[in-house]
């Protein structure tokens, strides 16, 4: 029960905003469905496939899919999925997780203004 | 020219972002695709659910090896999640652009704020 909870709302998330959802899912896993932090992330990652999957069957539906662009920053970042999960295991990360914390808040403000 | 070579570098760290942190890189397409291309803002939102879709299964592959993966739970997640993404869809197409744009803003600021907590707190506490 709490599980269709959380999928309720990382599907509406997910497709409102054209993210994965993995940002409110993770959290809910751990403090509602009290899942330890390994875990949480891994099943946030399959959960978003079928998720992303879906959204995206829908979107296109509508017309609004752009196959070209998708797959020009969707194929790099398969490859950059695969260096990022092998960083995690090995390196102390945090220069790495305040350079991401930077180039999304100039991003951030660049939407808003 | 060169903004496929700044895509294909988005690109890569929106995945490394994924990696690191198990979440899809869609925060990082939609910027990208509006920035580099000028794609309207639901229009960048579709294509980067489509984009996810590599970046996960590469994610959940290397994740599946470490066994971390609980499938029944992703698979009743993901199931559900069919009524939200068809409400989430509505309501992004009724709202106007403009401040659907503003509200992907906001939450682009949040996640940087919860990125550098995050980096912060491991510091303090190594």
């Amino acid at each position: 029960m709490r599980l269709v909870l959380i999928g309720l709302v990382a599907g509406f998330f997910s497709a409102l905003f054209g993210v994965g959802g993995g940002i409110i899912m993770v959290p809910l896993l751990i403090l509602v469905a009290r899942y330890s932090e390994r875990p949480a992330m891994a099943t946030s990652l399959a959960s978003i496939g079928l998720i992303a999957l879906v959204g995206t069957v829908s979107y296109a539906l509508h017309g609004d899919v752009r196959v070209g662009y998708a797959l020009l920053v969707g194929l790099p970042a398969a490859a950059g999925a695969v260096v990022g999960s092998s960083i995690q295991q090995r390196l102390t990360t945090n220069a790495l997780t305040f350079g991401f914390a930077g180039l999304l808040a100039a991003i951030g403000v660049w939407l808003l203004v | 020219m060169i903004e496929i070579v700044l895509a294909i570098g988005l690109g890569f760290a929106a995945g490394m972002l994924a990696g690191l942190f198990g979440v899809g890189g869609g925060i990082l397409f939609v910027p990208t695709l509006i920035i580099l291309f000028g794609l309207g803002q639901v229009e960048a939102q579709a294509t980067s659910l489509l984009a996810i879709l590599p970046t996960v299964a590469a994610g959940a592959w290397r994740q599946h090896a470490y066994s971390n993966v609980r499938w029944r739970a992703a698979a009743v997640i993901g199931t559900t999640a069919i009524v939200g993404v068809e409400l989430g869809i509505l309501v992004a197409k009724a709202l106007p652009e403009q401040t659907l744009r503003r509200l992907f803003g906001v939450l682009v600021l949040a996640v940087a704020a919860q990125l550098a907590w995050r980096a912060r707190r491991s510091i303090l506490a190594p």
